[in-house]
């Protein structure tokens, strides 16, 4: 038994290929990957990410119990500021990336569907005996991420109000259809673009508004490979349990001073080990696709591991990341990855693949 | 030309003059979407049926291509190397894959007709 967003039916109406993501049915495709990935590139795009779970914290307290789970500098943020943190470990590894969004008088968190209980459960486990209250809303909203370089005058549009000013990373309420939504200036694709969190039962009348606006479906296939030619990591692959966000080069969403968070001793600890792989990217000479799990040569000898691999459409190579031994990302000699028994040269290249040209 | 047959593996195959062609059916690339590269096998190696010798990359994931007959692979469609998405826009055409000289003189008996094949993706359609 999966999750079905409310949109299930209509992407199935659109001949989407369904697949189980974290157990919930959602659209890998529609057509073909490297056309909705271009789509997003160089106009719009609208993604269901309505598995991503969505939690709110309302009460005096809840500020500080996500200041004591999550790592970005919780107790700085100003109202309708969103922010990227991490979830620790005792060990320091990594439980989850998230989005944290103060919204004036209560907070809301968004997690990874994969991790949803997870963070659930560590939120209720350490919950203070009062002045906090938790509503996991997942099951009751829809998110529907609007991405691309015309995306913020289309929503502007659907919604009837100027988004161009608001600040990326920023969150507001509005009324939308008569209900009240949560809309921010966020995105996992390198591009500029809105994702709003709507009721279940709106979420039908906003792919309306969609499609008057011609703004396709994209699926959770070029979400990918959007979100890996930008560099930005995916739980499962370039972070997990044993993955620490410095060596991820996610160091700018830690606190500084980094204290009075979960796992930041395991952390402390960790950091004292500089033989840690970290996270590189890897441009690949030929056109063969690494995935994760391969490895990483050089000279004979195994130095990493690749965590994602795709063809990156916009930058018309195979590109990986990987986690590199610390000794060898300076290294000039090029590496070779072993793509199922075949070794294919690569070289490091800085992350990301893909920087759009802000406009 | 003989009728085409088909592999359950989605390989299809074409005899002329005794040599058969294969390349991959349409419900096969319909399937795949952007297809990435095609790694083809070497002309003259001696292949067996279900014999995995190529492989297809897509975006989303790399695939198998199996030899549907026993054989010698005598000529491979280079073209390939440099435009591997012929396959996906003209695949019983332009985008064969590679030709086989049987080794047998009834080598695609094992092999399933159209009806068949047309049978069993009915099934397997997302």
């Amino acid at each position: 038994m999966a999750f079905k967003t409310p949109l299930f039916e209509l992407h199935q109406a659109l001949s989407g290929r369904m697949v189980d993501f974290a157990g919930w049915q959602m659209p890998i495709q529609y057509q073909s990957i490297v056309e909705e990935h271009l789509a997003v590139r160089t106009r719009v795009g609208a993604f269901d990410i309505s598995h991503m779970g969505r939690i709110r914290l309302y009460g005096p307290e809840a500020q500080a119990h996500l200041a004591r789970l999550v790592t970005c500098p919780v107790a700085s943020m100003t109202a309708g500021q969103v922010k990227y943190g991490l979830v620790l470990n005792e060990q320091g590894g990594t439980q989850d990336d998230v989005l944290v969004y103060h919204l004036g008088d209560h907070w809301a968190l968004v997690v990874n569907a994969s991790n949803r209980i997870k963070i659930w459960s560590l939120l209720l486990s350490s919950l203070p005996e009062t002045g906090v209250r938790l509503v996991d809303e997942t099951l009751e909203t829809a998110m529907v991420a609007i991405q691309g370089p015309q995306a913020i005058a289309l929503c502007s549009a659907i919604a009837n109000l100027d988004f161009s000013t608001m600040a990326n990373y920023s969150a507001q309420t509005m009324t939308y259809l008569g209900s009240e939504i949560l809309v921010s200036r966020t995105g996992y694709t390198g591009e500029d673009g809105m994702e709003w969190s709507v009721p279940f039962h709106l979420a039908n009348a906003l792919a309306k508004d969609l499609k008057a606006h011609e703004i396709p479906w994209c699926g959770l296939g070029c979400r990918d490979t959007l979100r890996l030619e930008a560099g930005m990591p995916l739980y499962g692959h370039e972070l997990d349990e044993g993955i620490d966000p410095i060596q991820a080069g996610l160091g700018f969403a830690i606190r500084k001073p980094a204290e009075g968070f979960f796992g930041v001793e395991g952390l402390a600890h960790r950091m004292m080990n500089q033989t840690r792989r970290v996270r590189r990217g890897l441009l690949l000479v030929g056109k063969r696709i690494a995935r994760q799990g391969d490895k990483v040569y050089q000279g004979g000898l195994e130095i990493g591991v690749v965590t994602s691999g795709t063809f990156g459409p916009s930058v018309g190579a195979s590109l990986a990341m990987a986690m590199i031994d610390p000794s060898y990302v300076q290294s000039m000699e090029p590496m070779e990855i072993d793509v199922r028994g075949k070794r294919e040269k690569a070289t490091v290249t800085p992350l990301p693949f893909y920087k759009r040209i802000k406009g | 030309m003989s009728k085409r047959k088909y592999a359950p593996t989605h390989e299809w195959v074409e005899g002329k003059d005794g040599i058969l062609v294969v390349g991959l059916s349409q419900f096969a690339v319909d399937q795949l979407t952007d297809v990435i590269y095609i790694d083809l096998p070497k002309v003259g190696v001696s292949v067996s049926a279900g014999q995995a010798v190529a492989e297809i990359e897509s975006v989303k994931a790399v695939s198998d291509i199996y030899a549907p007959v026993e054989g010698e692979i005598t000529e491979v469609n280079s073209v390939l190397a440099t435009d591997a998405s012929i396959v996906s826009r003209d695949p019983f055409g332009e985008g064969w894959l590679f030709k086989v000289k049987p080794s047998s003189d009834d080598p695609t008996s094992h092999l399933l007709t159209e009806v068949d094949y047309q049978a069993q993706i009915a099934g397997q359609a997302h």
